[in-house]
C-alpha cells in the first residue's frame, strides 16, 4: 500500500528556523506501525528526521506524538488502522511542550510536574520486618494507575494546558492519585491540601482528551474526579470548584432540573462582590436580549420521585 | 416518521432558551416527531458525577426506563447531555449486576430499566436516520456564501468507546457532513474538537475565558462566518463570553456561534427572529443578511 506520510518538521540550527513541513512517500503493509514507518524513512530517505523512540513495544513512553491530530504512540498505532486504503498521514510533535527538534521535545515541565507532587510513598510508623503489605484488591485498582508510562501524551492534548502552563496537569495529578489511593501512603490528607490549590484538580476542565488518548488506560481524569470527592470529603469544601459541585447538585436535588440563575450565584456566594460583579456584564447583556434563564424555574411535574432519590442516595450533612 | 422521546435537558429552556423553538421548528420540518419526557430529570451534567456516580446513573437510568416504558429512542440536543447519557448507558448495560442494583432504586416508583434504551443527539439522527439527501430535499435557501466552522463539545466526541464510533464511524465527521449538506463550506480549524472551557468559568475564569478566545479567533483567521455548535454549553461560553475573550486578547473577533437547528433552519428557509437569532451576545445581524438572499 502506497502512503504520503505528511511531518512537521523544526530545525533550530537552520539560518530561519520556523516549522515546516517535509512530505515522504512510502510502501506499509498491513503490520507496519508509524514509527516503523518513521524509522524507515530516517534510514532510507532522510537522516536529517529526528524522533524519540527505544522499546517499539509500547512499555518505553518515548515515541508519543501527534498522529492525525491526536497524540498517540507511534509504535502502538499501525498505519492500516489509520489509514486504511492508504491516502496520507499527518505527524507532528506533542502539544504543550517546545520543540526541540523535529518530533522531538523538551520534557522538562512534564518531569518538573510530575515531581511537584511527590511521587514516593510516605509510609508511617516503624518499619516492618517484611514488606508494607496491602490489600488484594487496593493494589488491584492502584494497577490502572501505575500503568502509567509517563509518554506525555495526555499532557500534550490536555485543553487546559494550551491556555495555562501553570496546571499540573493530567499525567503529574494521575501521578499523584497513585499515591493518595494507596493505603500504605500516611499523607493522604496533606497530598490533598496541596492538590486542591491553585493550578490543580479543581482547574481541569473535563474535556477528556486525557481519557481518550493515553495509550494505557490510565484515565487521568477519572482520577482527578475522584480526588475532587474525597477533598470534598476530608474537609476541603471551601474552593469555589467544591462549593460548585456542591451548589448543582442542591440545585438539581431541589427542582430535578439545573436552575442556571441559580448556579454562579450558590457557587460564589451572594457576598462576592467581586465574583458577582464578574458575572453581572454577561447576564445584563442577556438580560437585554432576552437570553436570560427563566426567573421562575420551574419544577418537574413528578419531582417528588427524583428528591427520594437524592434523600437516599446523597443525604444532606 | 420517525419517533423519539425528547429529552430537552435543562440549558435548552433555561440559559439558551433559542434552542428549544429552534429545533422544534427544524424537527417539524424534517417530520422528525417528538414527545417530550416532561418527568425526566437533568442527567447531572458530569458534575453530578463528580460527586456520586452510581446517583447520576440512577437518575439516568429513570429517565431511560420512561423512553422504554415509551417504547421510544431518545432524542437529545445537547452534546453534554448526550455524552453523560452515553456513558451511562454503557456501564448499565455492560454489567448486569450494576444495572440490577440501580433498578432496585427505581423499584419505589415502579420502573426498571431493561437496558434497550438508544440516546441519540439530533445531529446523528438526521446523519443516520433521517439522511443527508433528505435532508438536502427540505434546504430551499443554500448557504453557499457561508464559512463555516464546526465546534463539537467534548461530550460528544469523548470517550469514543462509549458514544458508538466503532458502529458510526460518520459521527466523528458528523457536523461537517452536515454542514456540506446545506450548501456551507466547512472551515477545517484545529479547535473544533477542543474544549470551549464552560465547565471551570466559575472556577477560574480567566482559562475558560482563553479558551473562548483562542477558538473563535482560529476560526475567524481562517476567515469563518460563523461557527456552530450541537452543544448549548458550548454556546453560552462562545457567544456570551467572546466579548470578555475579544477584551483578554485585545482581538476583534465578533464571530456569531449558532445553534445546529439555528444553521439548519437558515438553510431551509425558517424565519431568522422565529430561530432567535436576535437573543444572541454576538450580533447575527451581518451573517443573516449574507445567508438570506433580500
Ligand atoms: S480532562 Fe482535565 S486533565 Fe484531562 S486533558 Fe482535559 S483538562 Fe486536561
Ligand atoms: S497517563 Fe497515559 S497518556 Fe499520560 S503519561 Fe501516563 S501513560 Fe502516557
Ligand atoms: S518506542 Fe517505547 S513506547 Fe513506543
Amino acid at each position: 500500500m502506497d502512503l504520503a506520510v505528511k511531518v512537521r518538521r523544526y530545525d533550530p540550527e537552520a539560518k530561519e528556523p520556523i516549522p515546516y513541513w517535509s512530505e515522504y512517500k512510502v510502501e506499509v503493509d498491513e503490520y507496519t506501525t508509524v514509527l516503523d514507518t518513521l524509522i524507515n524513512i530516517r534510514e532510507d530517505i532522510d537522516g536529517t528526521l529526528s524522533l524519540r523512540c527505544s522499546c517499539r513495544s509500547a512499555i518505553c513512553g518515548s515515541c508519543s506524538m501527534r498522529v492525525n491530530g491526536h497524540a498517540q504512540l507511534a509504535c502502538k498505532t499501525r498505519v492500516s488502522e489509520i489509514a486504511p486504503d492508504g491516502g496520507s498521514v499527518t505527524i507532528e510533535p506533542m502539544g504543550n511542550m517546545e520543540v526541540i527538534k523535529d518530533l522531538v521535545v523538551d520534557m522538562t515541565p512534564f518531569w518538573d510536574k510530575v515531581k511537584a507532587v511527590d511521587p514516593w510513598l510516605q509510609p508511617e510508623g516503624p518499619e516492618p520486618e517484611g514488606e508494607y503489605l496491602a490489600p488484594n484488591e487496593d493494589m488491584l485498582h492502584l494497577a490502572g494507575v501505575m500503568g502509567c508510562i509517563l509518554c506525555g501524551a495526555c499532557v500534550s492534548d490536555c485543553t487546559v494546558l494550551e491556555v495555562d502552563s501553570n496546571f499540573l496537569g493530567p499525567a503529574a495529578l494521575a501521578k499523584a492519585y497513585r499515591f493518595v489511593a494507596d493505603p500504605r501512603d500516611s499523607q493522604e490528607k496533606p497530598r490533598l491540601d496541596s492538590l486542591r490549590q491553585y493550578s490543580g484538580i479543581w482547574d481541569c476542565t473535563r474535556c477528556m482528551e486525557c481519557v481518550q488518548v493515553c495509550p494505557k488506560g490510565v484515565a487521568p481524569m477519572d482520577r482527578i474526579m475522584v480526588m475532587r470527592d474525597l477533598a470534598m470529603n476530608a474537609g476541603f469544601d471551601k474552593e469555589i470548584g467544591a462549593r460548585h459541585t456542591d451548589a448543582f447538585v442542591e440545585l438539581v436535588s431541589h427542582s430535578g432540573r439545573l436552575d442556571e440563575l441559580k448556579l454562579p450565584v450558590k457557587t460564589v456566594g451572594m457576598f462576592n462582590i467581586r465574583a458577582m460583579q464578574s458575572f453581572a456584564p454577561v447576564g445584563l447583556r442577556a438580560l437585554v436580549r432576552g437570553k436570560m434563564p427563566p426567573i421562575f424555574h420551574k419544577m418537574l411535574p413528578n419531582v417528588e420521585n427524583v428528591r427520594r432519590i437524592f434523600r437516599k442516595l446523597e443525604p444532606k450533612k | 416518521m420517525s419517533k423519539y422521546a425528547f429529552f430537552p435537558g435543562c440549558v435548552s429552556r433555561g440559559g439558551c432558551p433559542e434552542l428549544y423553538p429552534a429545533a422544534m421548528q427544524v424537527c417539524r420540518r424534517l417530520g422528525i416527531e417528538l414527545e417530550e419526557m416532561v418527568g425526566a430529570s437533568c442527567t447531572g451534567a458530569g458534575v453530578l458525577q463528580e460527586k456520586n456516580q452510581f446517583l447520576g446513573d440512577v437518575l439516568n437510568a429513570r429517565t431511560f426506563a420512561m423512553a422504554e416504558w415509551m417504547g421510544l429512542p431518545i432524542m437529545t440536543i445537547c452534546s453534554t447531555c448526550q455524552g453523560v447519557m452515553s456513558q451511562a448507558n454503557k456501564r448499565l448495560t455492560d454489567d448486569p449486576e450494576y444495572l440490577a442494583r440501580v433498578n432496585a432504586e427505581l423499584a419505589e416508583e415502579y420502573l426498571e430499566y431493561k437496558g434497550t434504551t438508544v440516546v441519540k443527539h439530533l445531529l446523528w439522527i438526521i446523519i443516520e436516520d433521517i439522511g443527508v439527501e433528505t435532508l438536502k430535499t427540505h434546504v430551499r435557501n443554500p448557504l453557499t456564501h457561508l464559512k463555516v466552522a464546526p465546534f463539537y463539545g467534548c461530550y460528544i466526541l469523548r470517550p469514543s468507546n462509549a458514544l458508538g464510533f466503532k458502529d458510526y464511524p460518520g459521527r466523528e465527521t458528523s457536523l461537517e457532513e452536515l454542514i456540506e449538506a446545506i450548501g456551507g463550506e466547512v472551515v477545517n480549524f484545529s479547535g473544533k474538537s477542543r474544549c470551549c472551557g464552560f465547565p471551570i468559568l466559575t472556577i477560574n475564569e480567566a482559562n475558560s475565558v482563553a479558551m473562548v478566545g483562542k477558538h473563535t479567533s482560529e476560526a475567524a483567521d481562517m476567515g469563518a462566518d460563523a461557527m456552530v455548535t450541537p452543544c448549548p454549553l458550548c454556546h453560552l461560553n462562545l457567544d456570551g463570553y467572546q466579548p470578555k475573550a475579544m477584551a483578554q486578547s485585545q482581538r476583534k473577533t465578533n464571530l456569531p456561534i449558532l445553534h445546529l437547528p439555528q444553521l439548519m433552519g437558515l438553510a431551509m428557509g425558517l424565519d431568522p427572529d422565529e430561530l432567535g437569532l436576535q437573543k444572541h451576545i454576538i450580533s447575527t445581524g451581518d451573517l443573516v443578511s449574507k445567508a438570506v438572499p433580500a
